[in-house]
């Protein structure tokens, strides 16, 4: 299936949010409303207030009673809390993987609710106790819970107003609501949260459509406040998935088969299963065991004969290229996100262009596999108990991987329980949940809980990957470097950031869906990174072609529209710190700058390369960063955000590359899979736009993705070598 | 003896973790990242790898770094082992956990543990690294978030501040 795409007049929409096939994001079949008698355990006495969506239910109120009666409204997407004794309890199905949203998110719910930060308790991803969330991935935590959270506390903070107005018989409206109480100015009376609460079973339901303090205002928000229980982390008390430990629970370990596909035909665990303190399991194709120790376990694993026959073998890591251009899928769920499906076919306006150019380029470029590798490899502990399941788990998708509990072991949501304890992270990793699967079946057929911890080789191999990619461009120029036409064909990498964000008269731009070899799904960013490389290195060849400066060349080719405006401003904070116009590259130095736009993000990058000839090994020296997401709720957070990001993305950017051959990985560990450590670090800078007149957006992923092809032009910048295969160089440069 | 017989295999009966000795029950070949985790609870110590190529284990053997989960609890019987749970004194941080949070030198935290530790050596042996120094010997230690910059930051100002505690006599 074909996309294309016209020229969006005026640029893109501001804050249209692009969604592609990789994000894992259907709702589950069956959604099952929240327990009105849990939520009435959870609640107690005290006063929750409840954010619906619009145009669900305009307002309801379910009166004084504990539960009386009434059913929630439907579509909750987020509570609040506030105790008798002041407690203030936020409730979200979104999950913190180390992007810091525990802390920048009880920042925005404190500025709203005129509360102290330190008073606010997150309870996130328990699928108990949270309103459903489809997952934290996205960028979209920032821009819409943030903004929902905020709208809670807000109406949180109106009704302690109109609480104490009717104790104290005055308007309302005179009331000033500050550090977690509500003053009266003339009489001097005061009363704090806790004391509005005492008496009252409150569940309040709003709209999403409450007034909200103006980014230029905040107090609490925007500024840059630490990790919150950030000292359970550096002492090791911080209980990740992997360290939770019940009563009487066992190891588990999974028969995993020698190549991917490979179906079983044999199987014989009786020298397992006569092992004490072992539990043998053969269900279809699933075959482990439940050990009393992770030793035992090992030991029983090892004691399996199995047989396995292998599945076909499409292709390997070298030619998977070729393998993508000659598989186009038919039908699939297609690409180009929210636009673009409908639109007339724009390439014979573009072929025309293209001939009447007086420069014309063709290039082709190609991104392989990576992983994520997330530090903390998939785990989960599972717990059957009274036919219901507990289980917890890392996961980006809490809710997600409910349903798919629910559906392997025919329950019903409301049986199933998953926490999410903040995790070892994930960066679109770790949206599924096989993982929490298979303990579950362990702990099924053990009779007791069961604590599955993928090793690192299983997270390589059976997780799945950044999807490999080919990009070919077609583009043609003006003799003064106006762009004027523009083909951008992507094969299987994906349409997040696809579009150009450079004024063009003529653009053809697609999405390819394509046959591909390996488990593939969402990662950091999505193929922003493979699109923006393309885009960017294409651009630098095209600026060489006209000798023009690589930064003039892009100021004069962005639109002058909103996020033309944001880029330019991005491209000469990032500039000017680095210096780009004010000095020149040492010898076989060479300097490169590229920029991109996505999710409401938008961010350029320069970076300075030294190249060794004699070895050819590349060495990034410096990289500046500037980045400009709307208002900023928590510019250290930010910061650490863009600068990690920049930093995971050098691993993808010059030598990560998951390598497999006949169905198998054959790189599946961290001495054969290079990632970046302490000695590859540039010095990194980080320019951070603060735009207090637009509401913020999300940073989780866009800042990646300027920075592989700001290296890949100071190469070129430094050796007149041109790189358009993402890993740059893997095994340096050969001149 | 901390070696003792039981059935045909020897095991090991006791380890000495952050000065307490703890009575366990492992054969010698077991991972001293498994005892930790799975018999003791001392779960600060994380698994990453399980090849040493991570450091997330990263505990001090005798005051000097090792990877865990490569280690046999055989040869760390006799030794002092200090994990990141034995860094805290009387509720108070060591200067090195204090700079992380300082510095905010973590996002998702999972490496954090083999940081710190890792560091505790390097200022052993080196209590003024230069950024290179640092890089050189933190090299074993993964930060996936992306966060070195930071934490090299964080052993600056430990550095300084033991070096100030040192200046002042204390």
């Amino acid at each position: 299936m074909t996309m294309t795409t016209n020229p969006i007049p005026g640029g893109l929409p501001e804050q249209e949010v692009e969604f592609e096939r990789y994000e894992l994001r259907e709702r589950p079949a069956h959604h099952f409303e929240f327990d009105r008698r849990d939520f009435a355990k959870i609640i107690g006495s005290g006063i929750a207030v409840l954010l619906i969506s619009k145009g669900v239910v305009a307002q309801q109120e379910s009166g004084q009673g504990r539960g009386g009666g009434q059913s929630l409204p439907r579509d909750i997407s987020a509570w609040l809390h506030i105790a008798e004794d002041g407690a203030i309890t936020v409730y979200t199905g979104k999950v913190e993987i180390g992007q810091n949203i525990r802390t920048s998110l009880a920042q925005v719910v404190a500025e709203e609710l005129h509360a102290p930060f330190e008073a606010i308790r997150m309870v996130m991803g328990d699928t108990k106790f949270t309103p459903y969330d489809q997952g934290t991935f996205g960028s979209q935590t920032t821009p819409r819970m943030g903004m929902q959270l905020r709208r809670v506390a807000s109406a949180a903070c109106d009704i302690m107003r109109d609480l104490a107005a009717k104790q104290w018989n005055v308007e309302a409206g005179r009331l000033v609501a500050a550090n977690g109480a509500i003053t009266d100015p003339q009489t001097k009376k005061s009363l704090s949260y806790g004391q509005l609460a005492q008496g009252q079973a409150l569940a309040r339901a709003i709209p999403d459509t409450d007034p909200l303090i103006p980014p230029a205002e905040w107090t609490v928000a925007g500024k840059p406040l630490a990790k919150v229980d950030g000292r359970d982390f550096v002492t090791g008390r911080h209980k990740y998935t992997s360290d939770v430990k019940l009563p009487g629970m066992m190891h588990g370990k999974v028969l995993r088969p020698p190549t991917f596909g490979a179906t079983l035909t044999s199987v014989d665990g009786s020298a397992a299963q006569s092992m004490p303190g072992v539990t043998f399991v053969h269900d279809g194709d699933f075959v482990g065991i439940a050990g009393t120790d992770p030793q035992t376990a090992d030991r029983a694993l090892a004691a399996i004969k199995a047989e396995w026959k292998p599945a076909p073998v499409k292709t390997n890591s070298r030619e998977v290229y070729d393998y993508l251009k000659a598989n186009p899928q038919a039908g699939g769920r297609g690409g180009g996100g929210g636009r673009g499906g409908q639109q007339a076919d724009n390439s014979h306006a573009v072929e025309e262009a293209l001939s009447a150019s007086q420069h014309k380029l063709e290039a082709t470029y190609r991104v392989a596999y990576i992983a994520h590798a997330p530090l903390e490899p998939r785990a989960a502990v599972a717990q059957w108990e009274d036919g219901g399941l507990n289980v917890w788990t890392g996961t980006q998708r809490p809710f997600g991987v409910r349903s798919e509990l629910a559906a392997a072991f025919h329950l019903s949501e409301d049986k199933v329980r998953v926490q999410m304890p903040d995790m070892g992270s994930g960066y679109g990793g770790k949206h599924t949940g096989e993982c929490a699967v298979e303990a579950a079946r362990l702990a099924k057929a053990a009779g007791k809980p069961v604590k599955l911890v993928w090793t690192r080789e299983e997270e390589f191999t059976w997780a799945y990957f950044r999807p490999a990619g080919v990009i070919e461009i077609r583009s043609g120029m003006s003799g003064d470097g106006t762009i004027t036409a523009w083909e951008f064909l992507n094969y299987n990498s994906g349409p997040s950031a696809i579009e150009t964000p450079y004024a063009v008269a003529n653009r053809n731009v697609a999405f390819h869906p394509t046959d591909y070899p390996l488990r593939q799904g969402s990662y950091r960013g999505l193929a922003g990174t493979a699109n923006v490389f393309a885009r960017e290195s294409h651009m630098d060849d095209l600026a060489e072609a006209v000798k023009m400066d690589p930064l003039a060349f892009r100021l004069k080719n962005l639109p002058n529209d909103p996020t033309g405006d944001r880029l330019r401003g991005v491209l000469q904070a990032a500039a000017e710190k680095f210096g780009w116009s004010k000095s020149q590259p040492a010898p076989d130095h060479g300097f490169g700058i590229a920029c991109g736009v996505e999710k409401g993000g938008h961010i350029a990058a320069c970076a300075e390369v030294a190249v060794d000839r004699a070895t050819g090994a590349v060495k990034i020296v410096r990289v500046v960063a500037a980045f400009d997401c709307g208002a900023i709720v928590n510019p250290d957070g930010l910061r650490n955000q863009v600068m990690g990001a920049n930093i995971q993305g050098l691993g993808g950017a010059l030598f990560e590359s998951i390598e497999f051959e006949n169905g198998a990985i054959t790189n599946p560990k961290f001495s054969k899979y290079r990632v970046p450590r302490f000695p590859d670090m540039p010095n990194i800078e980080v320019v951070l736009v603060d735009r207090k007149d637009i509401q913020p957006a999300g940073a989780g992923e866009t800042p990646l993705m300027a920075l592989a092809p700001a290296i890949g032009n100071a190469i070129f910048h430094a050796t007149k070598i041109r790189l358009r295969a993402l890993p740059l160089a893997p095994n340096g440069i050969k001149a | 003896m901390p070696l003792q017989s039981s059935g045909t295999a020897l095991k090991i009966t006791e380890i000495q973790v952050n000065g307490t000795r703890y009575k366990i029950d492992a054969a010698p070949d077991t991972s001293l990242l498994s005892v930790l985790r799975d018999q003791l609870d001392l779960t600060g110590s994380k698994y990453g790898c399980g090849e040493g190529q991570c450091g997330a284990c990263t505990v001090l053997i005798d005051g000097n770094p090792r990877h865990s989960c490569t280690l046999t609890v055989g040869a760390a019987a006799k030794r002092q082992i200090t994990t990141i749970e034995g860094l805290e004194t009387n509720g108070k941080l060591h200067p090195l956990q204090q700079a992380f949070l300082d510095e905010g030198a973590m996002q998702c935290a999972f490496c954090t543990p083999g940081m710190i530790m890792t560091v505790v050596s390097l200022l052993k042996t080196n209590p003024n690294p230069s950024d290179a120094q640092i890089a050189e010997f933190m090299q074993g230690n993964i930060c996936r978030c992306g966060t070195y910059p930071r934490i090299v930051a964080a052993v600056r100002r430990a550095s300084a501040e033991i070096k100030g505690h040192a200046g002042r006599g204390e």
